[in-house]
């Protein structure tokens, strides 16, 4: 839909002919959308050289909806992908955008293993607390006690700490961020994009749709009012300490930010050993 | 498991494959969610928590990991059930074959949706077809009471000692997972006493310990290829009894592996699968009316292939079509490389009709065209075997 004489600041980013998007009202993806979109713009990286890839699920689609090169895979297989397309061509920034199940559910092996090789690669995780596009079953972020489709008592499957996952698996740089805080987490994406070496940004969402509303936040705006009550910045902490519980505490901040050689760069030194 | 009595019910393909596990009293679902079959799970999962039945439950992360979990289930006793559709049965394939070479009986209806790239979720049967070579019966299913009497057929043919091979019910996405039509539901105590209890040859027992699929030199594995051949040879009788059984209880005729519809005399006929099946019936009454003699077989058995009682038909009639809703690129439709093969020696025009894939809708007319095409290579020699209905790009 296009209105006469009106420019948005990011129509050049996004793809015209896609939208209106398939998300639901008060849904926290459009906000990270945007956020990705500004801090994109505040770096240098050519959009031509920049590919985005992105697994299935509501999250999943944000691919799609960016005007550049970008692969809509297979359910869990993002990482994979990104990884062939950043062996293949080193130049390339590889950025991967999906959701909490698509990346560490049915793909959590391939999430371990690019941080574990520090595949030069930013992820974004869009943390909604549950599978959104399948209509809201427990996923590994699901919180205890959180009432989802398949757990109508309450979860009790111990969560993820997805900080503490990408930490423990040698990223370089973690950090974490609700969709209220919007203009942090605009600013941890372009810290993680200017980032050498496997950086991941975990952004939890709001979906009223299918978690939401079976857990006492029926609109986006009940979400966003509970996470602004609970977030508790805290630079640095170790990402164990950030673990997420119902009710309590959503400590957010930038908890990892270190240097280590990337995977091209120690194929580079091997390369270069044999070759004296 | 609570009893259920017999029931009129309004319901989509998705409930009613539910409640087919339900009747079947199975003992362990465990599943990953996947459009269009996501409903046949979650049904399953509200009738636990209703205490309708005291089966287990079990979420896994991925299909891999659910076909994994019914193997191991079924492997210790229990008769399992879950579902699947398109990417979910892809990821799944490694697994098809361990059920498959263990004899595991478990019945796992399959929503047929479009398998990537690109991502669609509508009706292809490209999912299933290449599964061909799993070791999984298969068969297709035209409404939603078949989808429900072929789950419970599913457990008394799997189940039989000449058999013992897991299942795979198949149905169209949305035209029939999301479409309400009547179904009669018998009651639990007619289904248990039509299906009997699961009775394993062996089951994983700790006090009788036994290791199962463990590293087998060459010496072994031929007689067991062989003897899962057999077995699905004998599925074939086994699927013409439990057919004939099933009519004598609930008064429903499923004819054995295919359908004829109105071929006695007919000059041409075409063989269809899944939901076109309701279609094509009607335009063969159509022509029919205008003094078109043609006629329609119903493939519903795709493993073990309906062979003998294709050829049967086509001894007496001058073309025969086959539609296929999947590609075997270079090839052509699964079905028609069935047919073709199964009629190899016969002197006739074999022809294959593909349409609907990624979803499209298959109108009467695609079915007219088909038909018209039959008729005309009655008369006078084809000039090509593959059609592609209603494709751009492409004149037929
Ligand atoms: C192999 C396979 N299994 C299942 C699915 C169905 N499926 C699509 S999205 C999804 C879950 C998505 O959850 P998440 O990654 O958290 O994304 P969200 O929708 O919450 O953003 C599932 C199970 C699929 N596409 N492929
Ligand atoms: S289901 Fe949830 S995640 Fe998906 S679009 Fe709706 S609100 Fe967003
Ligand atoms: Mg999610």
């Amino acid at each position: 839909m296009e209105i006469e004489g009106e420019h948005h600041p990011l129509d050049e980013y996004l793809r015209a002919d896609r939208i209106p998007h398939i998300w639901c009202p008060g849904c926290g993806l459009g906000t990270v959308l945007n956020g990705f979109l500004h801090a994109l713009e505040e770096t240098d990286i050519d959009l031509k050289n920049l590919a985005i890839v992105s697994g299935i699920g509501c999250t999943g689609r944000i691919a799609g909806y960016i005007n550049v090169d970008s692969y809509h895979t297979t359910h869990g297989r993002a990482i994979p992908f990104a990884t062939g397309l950043k062996l293949a061509n080193p130049k390339l920034k590889v950025v991967v955008i999906s959701g909490d199940g698509d990346l560490f559910a049915i793909g959590g092996n391939h999430f371990i293993h690019a941080a574990r090789r520090n595949i030069d690669m930013t992820v974004i995780c869009v943390n909604n607390y549950n599978y959104g596009m399948t209509g809201g079953q427990l996923g590994p972020t699901t919180p205890l006690e959180s009432k989802t489709t398949t757990t109508p008592y309450g979860n009790i499957e111990h969560p993820f700490n997805l900080c503490h996952v990408a930490h423990a698996s040698g990223a370089v740089y973690v950090a974490r961020w609700t969709a209220l805080h919007a203009r942090r987490m605009k600013d941890s994406i372009k810290e993680a994009l200017n980032k050498k070496g496997f950086s991941f940004v975990e952004i939890i969402a709001s979906c009223p749709t299918t978690y939401g509303r079976r857990n006492k936040m029926p609109t986006g705006l009940d979400t966003m009012k509970y996470y602004k009550e609970k977030s508790v910045i805290k630079h640095g902490i170790e990402p164990e300490k950030a673990d997420i519980e119902i009710g309590g505490e959503i400590i957010v901040g930038k908890f990892v930010d270190i240097e280590k050689p990337t995977f091209n760069e120690e194929v580079e030194k091997l390369i270069r050993r044999f070759h004296k | 498991m609570m009893r259920l009595e017999a029931k009129k019910m309004v319901a989509t393909g998705d409930y009613t494959a539910a409640y087919g596990a339900l009747l079947c009293d199975v003992d362990v679902v465990a599943a990953y969610p996947i459009t269009p079959q996501t409903i046949i799970v979650e049904e399953f999962s509200n009738f636990v928590n209703n205490g309708i039945t005291d089966a287990e439950f079990i979420m896994v992360e991925s299909e891999h990991s659910a076909m994994s979990a019914c193997i191991a289930a079924q492997a210790s006793g229990a008769r399992t059930f879950t579902a699947t559709s398109s990417q979910g049965l892809a990821l799944m394939h490694e697994m098809l074959f361990v059920a498959s070479a263990l004899r595991l009986p478990i019945v796992m209806p399959v929503v047929n949706r479009t398998l990537a790239a690109p991502i669609g979720i509508w009706c292809e049967h490209n999912d299933s077809m290449p599964q061909r070579d799993a070791g999984w019966i298969q068969m297709s299913c035209e409404d939603n009471q078949e989808v429900l009497d072929m789950i419970i057929m599913a457990y008394k043919i799997g189940e039989r000692k000449d058999v013992l091979l897991p299942v795979m019910p198949c149905l169209d996405a949305f035209i029939l997972s999301h479409t309400v039509e009547p179904v009669d539901a018998p009651s639990s105590d007619e289904v248990a006493d039509f299906i009997g209890k699961y009775d394993p040859v062996a089951t994983l027992d700790p006090n009788n310990p036994m290791a199962i699929g463990t590293f087998s030199p060459p010496e072994y594995i031929q007689e067991l290829r062989y003897q899962t051949h057999v077995a699905m040879e004998n599925a074939k009788k086994a699927i013409r009894e439990t057919t004939k059984d099933f009519a004598r209880k609930f008064g429903r005729d499923y004819y054995g592996l295919i359908e004829e519809y109105r071929c006695d005399d007919a000059d041409v006929v075409l063989a269809t699968v899944g939901t076109v099946t309701g279609t094509a019936r009607e335009v063969v009454d159509e022509l029919r009316e205008k003094g078109k003699k043609v006629g329609l077989i119903k493939l519903r058995f795709y493993r073990p292939f309906p062979a003998e009682e294709i050829k049967k038909i086509a001894e007496n009639v001058s073309a025969i079509g086959v539609y296929d809703r999947a590609i075997s690129y270079g090839v052509g439709g699964p079905l028609f490389i069935e047919t073709r093969n199964a009629l190899y020696g016969l002197d006739l025009p074999v022809l294959n009709f593909l349409a609907g894939l990624g979803g499209r809708d298959v109108v009467k007319g695609d079915i007219e065209k088909m038909y018209e095409i039959l008729l005309k290579a009655k008369k006078e020699k084809p000039e090509k075997e593959i059609y592609w209905i209603g494709t751009r790009g492409v004149s037929i």
